[in-house]
């Protein structure tokens, strides 16, 4: 499958033969667990397996929780603490899946900034690219919905600030928010179908992660150095690889492990750090929390939608241009789904031939920049939408944006690239000294 | 390169974590070192029993606590009563039967009963619903050391009044420096004295305060020490697993990698 | 598998083998002790593990009405006797001894599981002041396909199904009918004069 000349699975016993032959499971597992791999990957090459855990965790927790949730507007808040307090193991299961979450974006967030950096989204790996971000769209909505269905006041308030921006589309935006929320505001309907499809999305997002390794498995990893691995023959390939089991199934699992440590004493000790305590109170759709958050893995996407009120220039001029049809409100909707959008666009936006940050020298103070100002729109997402608050959010909405519509289509053009290693081997051998054995 | 992005990472979880709300001039929480804080921290059996004494004779006339089945008042790690106390303990509040819809005694198996009479909060979370600590602008630093302040607020609530009242519509308000805004509709339920403790424990109203906020954070949370134990455990042994993969992939990979130069 | 050391001696070998042994069992290890909690959430949770045992104040139940009470999600009969109808059914005792379809007393009171069905076995012991064979209690579920029976009905002055024509007695006896046993007594004991406790 991938381009990558090497050994294929060849059944063996006449157990083995039988089943080949009328359906190659065995041969299709085996090949992809012994994929040659570059042998020179890093730890940031770890976080696809940490993901790919975090998937099962939300989806057996939540298989479990749905056991003993009530997706009703008088019973689901009761239904949790029944979960609570009563359900066996239910305090763990419930902080396991909330936890859970933070740390699928943490993972997630990793990932994508580990293939920003190391140009993996750079052909012939567009397509990976393209369905990542597929995979971190729906992991967002999954994330949204299932926040709604313990039904405390931030789980409703949340929901009605951003189904309302979906009501801030000009003309059709009305009538796709009544159908979507079921009635004119949050409520049962709404729960309900935020249940059933929470429950539905994972499983869509599993098929996609089945499609992202098809891909990636087709053309190769990446690696740190973006030099792809030869292929002239099965022994040149053998010498920048190794089998992915037993070399990565164990390193990543060691990284899963350590990560896992942490993720336990924070379930253990402080499980509710990363939450809104106004999630323990009950929704309340008369009183409106002071500071409507969401969650923390979202403020990035929020600080943004804020950032453009109608005094900023560029919506002003939008406003103009587009003869008032686009408002303050339907712009911020605009610009937060552009910024995942630009993103997606990375592997057509940047201009370089080189594809590992590492060999760019100017690439990796604007990377390093573009780090910071998610940070710092992380942080903007959680202030109130005041000065300077307001201010800084416009500022790193707008590095966001130039990053990848002008830094990175410019600095391919201008940029004096490192000298690359000539091969994934030459650059091990630098690393770890002449290996005595190639992979067997 | 990367030491730098991860620590940047790292600091994502400590800098947006603890969502920060602006603290109001007024508001001053007071940090308590609660027997229950901490990796080792535990409840104290006899502060939750005289949490449930405060609560009973003071609270309770106004708050409900419909979250909290009566019948975990014998449980292992709270207030530990015994059973038939407990039963005798439930026959003063009154519930609805849920199959007659009549009104009867309560048992253990039923819940604390709700009282919105007095347009009083349910104090069932409570002590999860409020953030005691906040910041410093918003980075979660002070929640990652201290916790996130639920019975403290409760705490300096509970002994913040001034003394001050105003009327507003007709109502009176009374100043306090931990509510949000200044000022509480909620009259001084305590002061020093309010409840005489059968042991004889020291009842000053900072103290009966203490006891009512460590009751209402087991209220709100009764299975601390067994997610506290799980969390232990599963650390200790991750921690096991984490070395022998060390080893295991040290030794995987010792062919392939030689002696390492960088 | 690759073997990639090449100082396989039988020492480095083995310490190897152990190594990876070690580590797999640990991860085993893991693997179990996280599907544990994930079967046991399905266990009764602690609601309804409370509810195992209920105590039942039976201050009103004269002689001659019965109370019904949900316990474990089905209908319990709490019966108290008057004094003729404890006669009568010693009488019943006296006449059906040995033709009584189901002979087993069916009580989880009794250590003997298959103690006879007479009416002494039958019924709880009374509480001070009583005489004996004053409160029957039994499963109000007719043991042929789980109906409710009715009291103060029937051919023998006890329940009667009306789903397939079942007869019961004073003292939950199938008499006649399509049930194959006696109406099953649940552990039961009195914790006061007034107050009796099932489970």
């Amino acid at each position: 499958m991938a381009g990558i000349p090497h050994d294929h699975y060849e059944p063996k016993s006449s157990g083995e033969r039988w089943l080949y032959k009328r359906l190659p499971i065995v041969g299709l597992l085996y090949d992809t667990i012994m994929i040659p791999t570059p042998k020179n990957l890093n730890w940031m090459w770890i976080w696809g397996i940490v993901l790919t855990f975090c998937l099962a965790l939300q989806i057996v927790t939540g298989i479990v929780l749905a056991m003993h949730y009530t997706p009703h507007v008088d019973m689901a808040f009761a239904s949790v603490e029944h979960i609570m307090r009563d359900v066996n193991g239910g305090h763990m299961l419930r902080y396991l899946h909330a936890n859970g979450a933070s740390l699928f974006f943490f993972a997630v967030y990793l990932h994508i900034f580990r293939g920003l950096y190391y140009g993996s989204y750079k052909a012939p790996r567009e397509i990976t690219w393209i369905i990542g971000m597929l995979i971190y769209f729906l992991m967002i909505v999954t994330a949204f919905m299932g926040y709604v269905l313990p039904w405390g006041q931030m789980s409703f308030w949340g929901a009605t600030v951003i189904t309302g921006i979906i009501g801030a589309i000009p003309g059709i935006g009305e009538p796709i928010q009544t159908l979507l929320l079921g009635g004119p505001a949050v409520d049962n309907a709404t729960l309900n179908r935020f249940f059933s499809l929470h429950y539905l999305l994972p499983f869509v997002i599993s098929a996609l992660v089945a499609v992202h390794i098809w891909a990636f498995h087709t053309t190769g990893n990446n690696n740190p150095t973006g030099v792809e691995v030869r292929r002239g023959s099965k022994e040149e390939a053998a010498r920048d690889t190794v089998p992915f089991w037993p070399y990565f199934v164990i390193k990543d699992l060691f990284a899963l492990a350590v990560i896992l440590v942490v993720f336990f004493a924070i379930v253990g000790f402080m499980p509710n750090y990363l939450g809104h305590p106004d999630n323990y109170i009950e929704a309340n759709a008369l009183a409106t929390p002071t500071h409507i958050v969401p969650e923390w893995y979202l403020l990035p996407f929020y600080a943004i939608l804020r950032a453009f009120t109608a005094d900023v220039w560029v919506v002003q001029i939008a406003q103009f241009v587009s003869f008032g049809i686009i408002d303050a409100k339907f712009f911020g909707v605009l610009v937060m789904f552009g910024a995942i959008l630009v993103m997606a666009l990375a592997p057509w936006l940047d201009t370089s031939s080189v594809r590992s940050g590492r060999y760019r020298p100017m690439f990796k103070m604007w990377f390093a920049l573009l780090c910071i100002d998610f940070v710092v729109l992380m942080w903007c997402g959680a202030m109130p939408a005041a000065e300077p608050y307001a201010t800084i959010s416009l500022i790193a909405s707008a590095y966001w944006f130039g990053y990848f519509l002008i830094i990175l289509p410019l600095l391919g053009l201008i940029e004096k690239p490192l000298a690359q290693p000539a091969t994934i081997e030459e650059d091990f051998n630098a690393h770890y000294g002449p290996n005595s054995h190639p992979a067997e | 390169m990367f030491r730098k992005i991860a620590l940047t990472a790292a600091s994502v979880l400590v800098l947006s974590g603890g969502v920060a709300l602006a603290e109001t001039a007024e508001q001053h929480i007071e940090d308590v070192a609660f027997a229950h804080e901490g990796p080792f921290g535990a409840f104290d059996q006899f502060q939750l029993q005289r949490g449930l004494q405060v609560f009973t004779e003071v609270c309770a006339g106004c708050h409900g606590l419909k979250y909290v089945p009566i019948r975990t008042l014998s449980d292992a790690g709270g207030p530990g009563i015994p059973e038939d106390q407990v039963r005798a303990y439930a026959k003063q509040y009154f519930v609805i039967d849920k199959e007659t819809g009549e009104e009867r005694e309560a048992k253990p198996t039923d819940n604390f009963p709700a009282n919105t009479g007095q347009g009083a909060p349910d104090l069932s979370l409570m002590a999860k619903s409020r953030a005691g600590f906040h910041g410093p602008y918003g980075t979660g630093i002070n929640q990652m050391f201290r916790g996130m302040g639920g019975p403290e607020y409760i705490v300096s609530l509970l002994t913040g009044y001034t003394g001050e009242t105003k009327e507003e519509f007709g109502t009176t308000l009374y100043e306090n420096h931990a509510f949000p805004g200044g000022w509480i509709q909620m009259s001084p339920p305590i002061e020093d004295g309010s409840v005489e403790y059968a042991d004889g424990h020291d009842n000053s109203i900072h103290h009966i305060a203490e006891d009512v906020a460590s009751f209402l954070m087991w209220a709100a949370e009764p299975n601390m020490m067994a997610r506290k134990q799980a969390g232990f455990v599963s650390v200790i042994f991750l921690l096991i697993l984490s070395t022998l993969l060390y080893l295991t992939n040290k030794r995987i990979w010792a062919g392939i990698k030689g002696k390492k130069t960088a | 598998m690759s073997h990639a050391d090449d100082h396989a001696g039988t020492g480095e070998g083995t310490r190897r083998d152990f190594l990876y042994y070690a580590t797999a069992g640990a991860g085993a290890v893991a693997t179990g002790a996280a599907v544990w909690p994930l079967v046991n959430q399905m266990n009764p949770s602690a609601d309804v593990r409370s509810l195992a045992s209920i105590l039942v104040d039976v201050s009103t139940v004269d002689p001659g009405t019965q109370l019904t009470v949900k316990w474990r999600g089905k209908p319990v009969f709490i019966r108290h006797r008057t004094g003729e109808e404890i006669a009568l059914a010693q009488t019943q005792d006296a006449e059906a001894a040995g033709k009584l379809p189901d002979p087993v007393a069916r009580n989880a009171n009794l250590a003997d599981e298959t103690a006879e069905a007479t009416d002494g076995n039958r019924t709880i012991p009374s509480p001070e002041g009583e005489g004996a064979g004053a409160w029957v209690v039994q499963m109000g579920v007719c043991t042929h396909l789980g109906c409710v029976p009715l009291g103060d009905q029937g051919d023998f002055g006890g329940w009667f199904c009306p789903c397939h024509g079942s007869h019961y007695d004073m003292a939950g006896r199938i008499r006649k009918g399509p049930a194959p046993e006696n109406l099953p007594i649940p552990p039961v004991s009195w914790v006061d004069a007034s107050t009796i406790k099932l489970g």
